[in-house]
């Protein structure tokens, strides 16, 4: 197969790199000064392209790659692939569901408590030697909070789990209700904020849920109210957010997302009620193997003409 | 009037009501001292006289039959010889390492303790002290807040928390609340005890040295006694291993500190979450420089609701007690 050209959108992961460098003809895109020259140049041997969260496959990169057969993400999230153009065209599309469910949950759980007991606060308090001068306030405590989940998919249904073991109530909205589940339902995202205590957004990026929390949702939520986002930036409307907590109009946010990745507003910087992150929720050594692998073996799987392992299209 | 010390003025005006002493205001009483207002007792507030301690207890507190302390003031045999009428130590803490259990039990001393109010914030504190090591939570937000993550892109990667097997030191109220929680996120959980305890599901070790050995993560939640002093000793921390994570919401002393920094410093294991230390609020300086480690100001059980939930208690057994009701949360002697 060392003749079939994959186009890896970022880096993303060396041993994945080093896996597709041994099976493909592997063009590492962030490496390429012109882009447009090299896409000409190489368009008739690339025939898959490796996406992440951050870079994946846009109708640009699709018109200009013809013999493009399949779009492999190498996360769950698949906002940064337009699917309907890949569908137009017959391009397959994999990403990596389940491998990453648990850490992505295990990482909402943590932020919430990071923000509500104050976790990074104290420990940059121990490390400036302010402990030795006084004593810290209260923190919040999580045990039985109400916690309001967007999106009710896996990932959302790990992090009910969990919160239940800390005998919180689990209320959620999602596109549809689910009435196996013995959650409450809302059918607003408004409604939901306003009856928790820590609304987590687990819902998938569409042009329907960007901007899912705006001004109206933070105001429902309220001052006592925590955001947590493992989902992605674009799900909120960040300025609002920003001056949301700026203002105390909001209690506090735990973020592992940002609207423009790497950059995140300054203004945050400051706050000691908000927990940020460097989109790290897939971001174990284990979860990113398992991730790589399934990236690999839906190629491989599709150069072979078998079943892909996890197709989305 | 104004000449009048504090200690006769309080006394003046509340006759008639039996005293508790207090050496130093617990942060129970600092935060809330409304609902200390009892019409059942008063408090002794040695800590607004002039007169050194010793001398304040002798002249003032002799027919004194509680005492109200916590961490910062503990109950010597030293304190319990000057209180000859004593007949109750009222502490504010789960813990009750401070106050000398033998002299009271040799004295006829009952005890009480906060017992089962802080254990859902304890192990809240305990699961995200965890979750943050294993993570990098606190170490990511710095990196952030500094403005690295444009500059030097992706953060390193950390561990994955579901699978891990979860050694718990003590499986009292708080070890058993991380155990549940823990379940919720597909850890394993083992536990030492003093006993076995055949009703929980967990695998029983005898002792910590082979909890540890079997586990990927320690979480002390026991007690500090005389035996459990720096039972986590270098022994156990080297079997625990090089990615062996430890996380402490008990009581510094049970961790032997100088050897627990030698390991962490020398990656004998992998990382250590603390809310509690040997000298408190001192911190080993090490410590501070690593990034592998959370530090905590003994904060586990700080929360409003723990804290009311705990005063409610303290002033109930206190009521209890001089209405010659049974207390509700006296110590067992074991």
């Amino acid at each position: 197969m060392e003749s079939i050209g994959v186009l890896m959108a970022c880096p993303m992961n060396p041993y994945l790199e080093q896996e597709l460098d041994k099976r493909f003809t592997l063009h590492r895109f962030w490496k390429v000064p012109e882009k447009s020259t090299f896409l000409s140049t190489h368009s008739n041997s690339i025939r898959a392209v490796v996406g992440n969260a951050f870079a994946g496959a846009d109708a640009q990169l699709i018109e200009a790659l013809p013999k493009l057969e399949i779009v492999a993400s190498f996360s769950v999230g698949l906002d940064k692939i337009d699917l309907a153009k890949c569908k137009e065209k017959g391009i397959r599309v994999t990403n990596t569901p389940d491998v990453l469910t648990e850490d992505v949950a295990d990482l909402a759980i943590g932020l919430i408590l990071a923000v509500l007991r104050n976790l990074c606060e104290c420990d940059r308090y121990v490390r400036s030697g302010k402990w030795k001068k006084g004593s810290y306030m209260l923190t919040t405590k999580f045990t039985g909070k109400r916690v309001g989940i967007i999106g009710l998919g896996r990932i959302g249904m790990a992090i009910a789990k969990r919160a239940e073991a800390f005998s919180c109530p689990i209320s959620y909205h999602s596109r549809t209700e689910k009435p196996e589940t013995k959650y409450k339902y809302y059918p607003s995202v408004v409604e939901l904020a306003a009856n928790c205590d820590i609304l987590v957004i687990a819902c998938s990026l569409t042009e329907e849920t960007r901007h899912i929390v705006n001004r109206k949702v933070i105001d429902a939520l309220g001052a006592e109210g925590v955001l947590i986002n493992i989902g992605r930036g674009p799900h909120v409307d960040e300025p609002e957010l920003v001056s949301a907590l700026v203002e105390r109009r909001i209690g506090g946010a735990g973020l592992d997302v940002f609207e423009h990745e790497p950059e995140v507003p300054e203004e945050l910087f400051g706050l000691d009620n908000v927990v940020l992150l460097p989109h790290v929720g897939s971001g174990t050594v284990e979860t990113r193997k398992d991730m790589a692998d399934l990236v690999l073996g839906n190629l491989e799987a599709h150069f072979l003409k078998k079943p892909l392992l996890t197709p989305v299209i | 009037m104004e000449s009048q010390p504090p200690e006769e003025r309080s006394q003046q005006r509340s006759k008639g009501l039996p005293q508790v002493l207090v050496m130093k205001p617990p942060p129970l009483l600092t935060l809330f001292e409304d609902k200390f207002i009892s019409s059942k007792f008063q408090l002794l507030k040695a800590w607004e006289s002039t007169l050194p301690l010793d001398q304040f207890l002798t002249t003032y507190a002799g027919s004194v039959r509680a005492v109200l302390c916590s961490g910062a003031t503990p109950i010597t045999p030293r304190i319990i010889r000057l209180l000859p009428s004593l007949q109750l130590v009222v502490t504010d803490s789960a813990g009750v390492n401070h106050i000398d259990l033998n002299e009271c039990r040799r004295r006829g001393i009952a005890v009480t303790n906060a017992a089962g109010v802080f254990s859902d914030d304890a192990a809240d504190a305990a699961v995200g002290l965890l979750i943050d090591v294993l993570r990098k939570i606190s170490v990511a937000d710095r990196f952030v807040r500094h403005g690295l993550w444009p500059a030097k892109g992706d953060y390193p990667l950390g561990f994955k928390l579901g699978g891990k097997r979860v050694g718990i030191v003590g499986l009292g109220s708080i070890g058993s609340a991380v155990a549940k929680r823990l379940e919720a996120f597909g850890c394993t959980v083992l536990y030492n005890s003093r006993k076995p305890k055949p009703w929980v599901p967990y695998p029983f070790y005898s002792n910590v040295h082979e909890l540890a050995a079997d586990s990927d993560v320690l979480i002390v939640c026991c007690g500090l006694t005389a035996e459990t002093r720096h039972m986590i000793n270098r022994r156990v921390m080297v079997a625990l291993g090089k990615q062996g994570i430890i996380i402490n919401v008990a009581r510094g002393a049970i961790i032997d500190e100088k050897e627990m920094v030698e390991c962490l410093a020398h990656g004998e294991i992998g990382g250590a979450g603390l809310d509690v230390f040997e000298n408190e609020p001192n911190v080993p300086k090490q410590l501070l420089e690593l990034d592998n480690v959370v530090l905590s100001p003994h904060r586990a059980v700080f929360t409003p609701e723990g804290f009311m939930a705990a005063c409610d208690l303290v002033v109930a057994n206190l009521e209890a007690f001089f209405q010659d009701k049974p207390l509700l949360s006296p110590l067992i002697h074991e």
